[in-house]
């Protein structure tokens, strides 16, 4: 197996080797977008199963597809809607979806931690699509990957991170997985959103958005959960949108070729202005497709897949 | 019915004794600390003026009598009985978690002769009629003496005084709402004041819990880093400041059980220092594991109030070193495999520690450097049984004393095995652990109601 474990719990547990070997895999996923008929032989025979404790069209869709464009079995399982997942504990369900033949469980949970205990108790791969406010790794990648794809680089670029730092599991495995990689990371927000030692995760944090964004060359701006208003974390919408909200004419402290990122759905007028959202320094659409190129990479790779020339072929 | 303690290296710090001695027992009390006292038979009057194992001989003048058991200490350290102050026995309402038959026979093998028992139990401690039945519980199973600490409030709600006097007839040796916090102030300031006609110890559980809402685990670093909500050291210290506060106004009696933070100690240093009549404990966990330890996610490391810092460590164990903590108590919590096999944020707090409490001690603080064994004993025995108003009778080794007693290899080494528990739950985090040190026997009331390896 290329990478170390069987699993990918987080941007945390990978080494610098494992994340570069990843986004040079995804390079020739993606270009299978162009093709007419998007579909590679390398998961046939093999069953992945979606397993979503919370809702998220848009990333069990990009699990699904990339699944599907390797061949591989998907099922989809939305607790909400599932009989074997009902009162079962997350042992069980696990240890039910292995004994179905799930070579590969990809799982989104409320709570941290709860991908950790179905790959602890199951063979199969584990992939952690996001785990309460712990990370969201291939999240992570498919900013990185982004990031790399325009600027060429990673090392030595200013990056941004705007918003709701503390609930945020993007926001930590952007911090891990930029730091290894060598980016300069600032965290914005106000002080109530910004998490207890995190400056031990190697990044500058600025209250003041004007200041973090001078001379910055990435901007990824965080969904803002309306509900954290009402419990007190920030006085108003109004106030946030007035004091953290990214526009135009804040981007001009910015370098000029700033890339503006979002990891979607945005709140448009809130964190983010439209017309900056669908301007031209933004790669919003952009993320969304290099996700599943990411997330088609990983598949590979923790299916056995060796080198990542082998892909295109 | 007579038991002769032999050969062990007897250390009572309070009595100033630390030497190699014997000790007769009959019907339940010391009669005679001595050297030298035979095993087979002893003689009427046995110890006058031998050093400070002085006894009255028991029998009268009818020559030699015959000992009908014999615990052989040598190489051992005998000392008094060990008092663990902080317990959860779960009876009545959670027998599958633990009964007070388990929780004992868990004490008696971790040393203890005598336990505080909290009352949040279902229905709480908060009426004398359940006190007694605890009492009576505990009397029947017979292993070590059970001492319940009784609610501070109806149905520990925090709202309304629990009838204090009732329980302190049925024999409470102290009040706690443990596991819930006294939010209100005047609530707490009104139980402090009438506490202290009783001469009861007031024993907060401090928690600020607006502070603490939804939290799983220390706030700081590794929280940020889980993904855990994380609960503020800041959430125990407020509530200790206030508690103090409170008993300098009022005069109470205070007890901080389960000290966490560096904060907390100062704050209690500080107190001591004015004379505020605060003492304090501190649990094994806490001065052992660091919130590092949750990073696997290990539901075992889910306890209330949660581990903490590096720095924090280092404080709890500085506290204990100068005494500004005077206590180690377990806070043993047991919960069911079930209840703990589950998500971190799902699992209840708390884990057990009556029978790795001893060892731990041994191994952190007297291994480590931070206290000499005799101090080590002084935190585990007369300490929390003077807090508890215990009196005279427990924990120390002297003629007329209760025989409570316990038998410590301190050179045995071992690996924490959870399945050797006597305990009915496993909820430790220290399975596999390498300590020094354990009881080799418990002696409660002069009766030998655990030895290792073999079942009483
Ligand atoms: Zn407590
Ligand atoms: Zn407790």
């Amino acid at each position: 197996m290329p990478l170390k474990s069987k699993d990918v719990l987080g941007l945390e547990d990978l080494s610098v080797e494992e994340i570069e070997l990843i986004l040079q895999t995804a390079e020739p996923c993606k270009q299978i977008f162009t093709r007419d008929i998007k579909k590679l032989p390398t998961l046939r025979g093999k069953t992945m199963v979606n397993l979503f404790y919370e809702p998220s069209t848009r990333t069990r869709t990009s699990f699904e597809l990339a699944g599907k464009w390797m061949s591989a079995d998907v099922t989809n399982i939305a607790t909400a809607s599932s009989s074997v997942v009902k009162g079962e504990s997350l042992k069980d369900t696990a240890r039910t979806l292995e004994a179905l033949g799930a070579n590969i469980i990809v799982i989104r949970h409320q709570m941290a931690g709860a991908p950790h205990v179905i790959a602890r108790c199951v063979k199969a791969s584990v992939i952690n699509a996001g785990d309460g406010m712990h990370e969201h790794p291939t999240q992570g990648l498919l900013d990185l990957y982004t990031i790399r794809e325009h600027k060429g680089r990673i090392a030595g670029l200013k990056v941004v991170i705007i918003g709701d730092i503390l609930h945020s599991r993007v926001a930590k495995s952007n911090i891990w997985g930029l730091t290894k990689l060598g980016a300069e990371v600032t965290v914005c927000g106000p002080p109530t959103l910004i998490p207890q030692g995190i400056e031990r995760m190697g990044v500058n944090v600025e209250y003041d958005l004007d200041v973090a964004l001078r001379g910055a060359d990435v901007v990824n701006i965080l969904r803002i959960q309306l509900e954290r208003q009402k419990k007190g974390l920030f006085p108003t919408i109004r106030e946030y949108s007035r004091l953290y909200g990214v526009n135009a004419k804040r981007l001009r402290a910015a370098r000029p070729d700033i890339l503006v990122m979002h990891p979607g759905p945005a709140n448009l007028g809130v964190e983010i202005t439209g017309d900056v959202a669908e301007g031209v320094r933004s790669v919003i659409h952009e993320q969304v497709t290099n996700g599943v190129a990411v997330r088609m990479a990983l598949l590979y790779l923790l299916s056995g897949g060796g080198a990542s020339g082998e892909i295109a072929g | 019915m007579r038991l002769l303690v032999k050969g062990g290296r007897v250390i009572d710090p309070e009595a100033g004794l630390d030497e190699v001695l014997d000790i007769l027992i009959e019907n339940g009390k010391i009669v005679s600390v001595a050297s030298g006292i035979p095993a087979k038979g002893i003689p009427a009057r046995v110890g006058a003026g031998a050093g400070a194992g002085t006894g009255t001989g028991a029998g009268g003048g009818a020559g030699i009598e015959t000992v009908d058991e014999v615990v052989d200490a040598s190489g051992m350290i005998v000392t008094p009985g060990l008092v663990d102050m902080h317990v959860h026995l779960r009876e009545p309402g959670r027998e599958d978690e633990e009964t007070i038959e388990t929780g004992t026979a868990a004490a008696a093998a971790g040393g203890f002769t005598s336990i505080a028992c909290m009352p949040n139990t279902t229905p709480p401690l908060d009426t004398g009629a359940f006190v007694e039945a605890v009492r009576m519980r505990a009397a029947r199973a017979g292993l070590v003496n059970v001492f319940p600490v009784g609610a501070i409030t109806k149905g520990l709600a925090g709202e309304e005084l629990a009838e204090i006097g009732e329980l302190r007839d049925a024999g409470v040796v102290g009040l706690s709402d443990d596991g819930r916090s006294v939010m209100n102030a005047e609530v707490m300031r009104r139980a402090m004041e009438y506490a202290q006609m009783f001469d009861l110890p007031v024993i907060p559980h401090c928690e600020d819990t607006n502070l603490t809402a939804g939290g799983v685990m220390n706030e700081g670093y590794m929280s940020t880093v889980l993904g855990l909500k994380g609960m503020s050291p800041a959430a125990e210290e407020a509530m200790v400041a206030r508690d103090i506060i409170l008993a300098e106004l009022t005069g109470a009696r205070l007890h901080i059980t389960h000290v966490s933070t560096a904060g907390s100690v100062r704050l209690i240093r500080d107190a001591k220092r004015r004379g505020v009549r605060v003492t304090a404990d501190a649990t094994p966990h806490h001065f052992t594991l660091t919130d590092e330890a949750v990073r696997t996610y290990d539901t075992n490391t889910k306890m209330n109030p949660p581990l903490r810092t590096r720095e924090d460590v280092e404080a709890i164990r500085m506290g204990l070193a100068d005494g500004t903590i005077d206590a180690i108590a377990s806070d043993h919590a047991p919960h069911t495999f079930e209840e703990k096999d589950v998500e971190y944020d799902n699992a209840p707090f708390g884990i057990i520690g009556l029978e790795t409490s001893l060892p731990l001690a041994l191994t952190e603080l007297v291994g480590g450097g931070y206290l000499p064994l005799g101090e080590l004993i002084r935190r585990m025995s007369s300490n929390p049984a003077r807090i508890l108003g215990l009196g005279d009778k427990k924990a120390g080794i002297v003629a007329g004393a209760d025989a409570d007693l316990t038998v410590i290899d301190v050179k045995r080494e071992f690996t924490v095995d959870i399945n050797e528990f006597r305990s009915l739950s496993r909820n430790s985090p220290f399975g596999g652990r390498r300590l020094k040190g354990q009881a080799f026997a418990t002696i409660v009331g002069g009766r030998v109601v655990f030895k290792r390896w073999v079942a009483v």
